[in-house]
């Protein structure tokens, strides 16, 4: 079996390398920081919060952006017949993002920050990041030239380079004085700009979700159904118009939030669609368990469920009233970047580095141990935050509330639970990280 | 079944120019007028930034949990309080050494802030069909 498996490692191979390496690192901050909630002060001199948040979020925001371009161009070198597709822009690209990466870990170790929610690096980062970006979309159009009877992941792809350039740029527009004079219109658009970001990514990453579940299954017309695209073209509507639950408090224009209120509610059509698949789900869970990628997917479907009843109830903006300002909020952001994008780019991963033969990968118990380890965790994670979340809003919603130092003190149990559970993760991933990197390693040695 | 590759060209330009509209008048139409008068609200934006206070602490309710939101200190402590903590730190925020100009341009951020409304959840109210005003 191993003779047939692909054996040098290619750039597009580095790509995930790096990011799964972030991922480690990144959860290791997150774990500082998440100490702090609980001993407030902790490392306070050395790493202060300050500093920690933007090392933690960057890391893993890079570890989903660079598994997914590694994802993305693995299979669609794939898909147009070019697997030892390889060229001198995608080391270029690659060295443009480590290096880009490393400088801003490290500039935050020094305290030069850029001070914006995500992006929290000096804004002089962002210009080999959209250099590598430009070079990314020119690849792809080398790669694909044309849409024309192209399946759905094709278009997912593009959609999301296209729209990570564009909010990419829009979320700069604060560094021009006519945008940042007007705090409440500079906030509207860092806003609209983010959460349609988060739209671009996610599009990546599920265009990879349905290539990897056509292979697997080998049902190649699915791609090409009227279901899968009415399902795109939700999506895309969302990712254009449904970043408004974000603001619903701030004093912006009204029909914002009305506009916001009713795409989010087309959302109802995807959750509905999944309740309806379910038998579908669970026939196809049987027939390609196998897949050593499988029980990720698998795992990141029972997420989308668990976060989409999350995000339709924020977008009601009667509800979003108590969740705003929460920690729900930061649940539905862990369950959608841990629980969907993590473990789906993990099941990419797999696939990629093991061709998703039967491999020994598989068979490592540490492997399978880290599958449960993970989910079990992130259960716990989530519902801890939840449970901070309902105590905060209580807290904010209460005529006479508590003192903030006091409100934040009887979270501690809470708190506790999540460094506890976010330990157990970092524990997971890595029992997950180790063996398939070492795999990949090993391959590439015997070539 | 399948859609016709001219259906879904056609959706997508129309989602495009709906989006590109709509981004055009959000960047065009603020929401209302409040604009910095003064410089020093514009400087004290950057030293929020430059030191990261967006971290911890929220703007409307939008930002880091570790402290509290600030959207109304100012009207809540007044000036001299908030130059006491950012000098003298928590015990889980550091003392940061801003100087004077910074502290002065970033009080007048705060207080440009408190006057553009309200953060506090209580004050609004809900409407039938979900939505809030």
């Amino acid at each position: 079996m191993e003779a047939s498996i692909n054996t040098k490692l290619k750039t597009t191979d580095y790509f995930i390398i790096t990011a799964l390496l972030l991922l480690l690192i990144g959860m290791v901050y997150g774990i500082i920081g998440s100490i702090q909630y609980v001993y407030p002060g902790f490392v306070k001199n050395a790493l202060s919060f300050e500093k920690i948040r933007p090392l933690h979020v960057s890391a893993v925001l890079f570890w989903i952006l660079l598994a997914a371009m590694g994802s993305v161009l693995t299979y669609l070198h794939v898909y147009s017949n070019q697997v030892n597709k390889t060229s001198i822009l995608l080391k270029i690209i690659l060295v443009d993002f480590i290096l880009t990466i490393v400088s801003i870990l490290i500039s935050y170790l020094f305290g030069q920050f850029g001070g914006r929610e995500y992006w929290e690096f000096n804004p002089l980062f962002a210009l080999p990041i959209l250099l590598g970006w430009i070079l990314f979309i020119i690849h792809f159009f080398k790669t694909i030239p044309s849409l024309k009877n192209q399946p759905v992941f094709v278009w997912m792809w593009l959609t999301g380079l296209l729209f990570f350039l564009f909010t990419f740029l829009e979320s700069y527009l604060w560094l021009f004085p006519y945008f940042r004079n007007n705090i409440i219109n500079e906030m509207t658009i860092q806003w609209k700009s983010y959460g349609s970001m988060v739209g671009a990514w996610n599009m990546l990453v599920y265009g990879c979700s349905l290539f990897l579940m056509g292979k697997m299954s080998g049902d190649k017309n699915y791609g090409y159904s009227r279901i899968a695209f009415i399902l795109y073209f939700t999506g895309l509507t969302n990712l254009m118009f449904n970043w408004g639950h974000h603001i619903y408090t701030l004093p912006t224009h009204p029909y914002i939030q009305h506009i916001s209120y009713l795409v989010s509610m087309t959302e109802l059509f995807i959750f509905g669609k999944i309740i309806f698949d379910w038998k579908k789900t669970y026939l196809s869970a049987k027939q390609l368990i196998h897949h050593a990628s499988y029980p990720f997917i698998l795992a990141a479907d029972f997420w989308i469920f668990l976060s989409l009843i999350l995000a339709i109830a924020m977008s009601v903006p009667a509800i979003n009233l108590y969740t705003h300002g929460t920690h729900i909020t930061v649940a539905h952001a862990m369950g959608t970047t841990i629980g969907i994008n993590s473990f789906l780019l993990i099941a990419f991963a797999i696939d990629i580095f093991t061709l998703d033969q039967i491999t020994p990968i598989q068979k490592n118990k540490y492997f399978k141990y880290g599958f449960w380890i993970t989910n079990i965790s992130l259960l716990l994670f989530w519902i801890s935050l939840i449970g901070a979340g309902i105590r905060k809003s209580i807290w904010q919603m209460s005529i006479h509330p508590m003192p903030f130092s006091s409100m934040m003190l009887s979270l501690k149990p809470f708190f506790i639970v999540f460094a506890l559970a976010g330990f157990s993760l970092l524990i997971g991933f890595i029992c997950i990280i180790l063996p398939l990197l070492k795999h990949r390693l090993k391959t590439n040695t015997n070539d | 079944m399948i859609l016709k590759e001219s259906k879904k060209l056609a959706i997508v330009i129309l989602l495009i120019i709906s989006f590109l509209s709509y981004s055009i008048v959000l960047y065009l139409q603020p929401s209302q007028k409040t604009d910095f008068t003064s410089p020093n609200a514009d400087h004290g934006k950057m030293v929020w930034q430059k030191f990261n206070c967006n971290a911890c602490h929220q703007i409307y309710s939008l930002g880091g949990y570790l402290g509290p939101d600030l959207t109304n200190i100012y009207a809540l402590r007044g000036p001299d309080y908030i130059k006491a903590l950012v000098g003298a730190g928590t015990a889980t925020m550091p003392a940061f050494q801003l100087t004077p100009k910074e502290m002065d341009d970033l009080i007048s951020y705060l207080q440009h802030i408190d006057a553009s409304g309200k953060a506090d959840p209580r004050r609004f109210k809900i409407n039938k069909n979900g939505s809030i005003y």
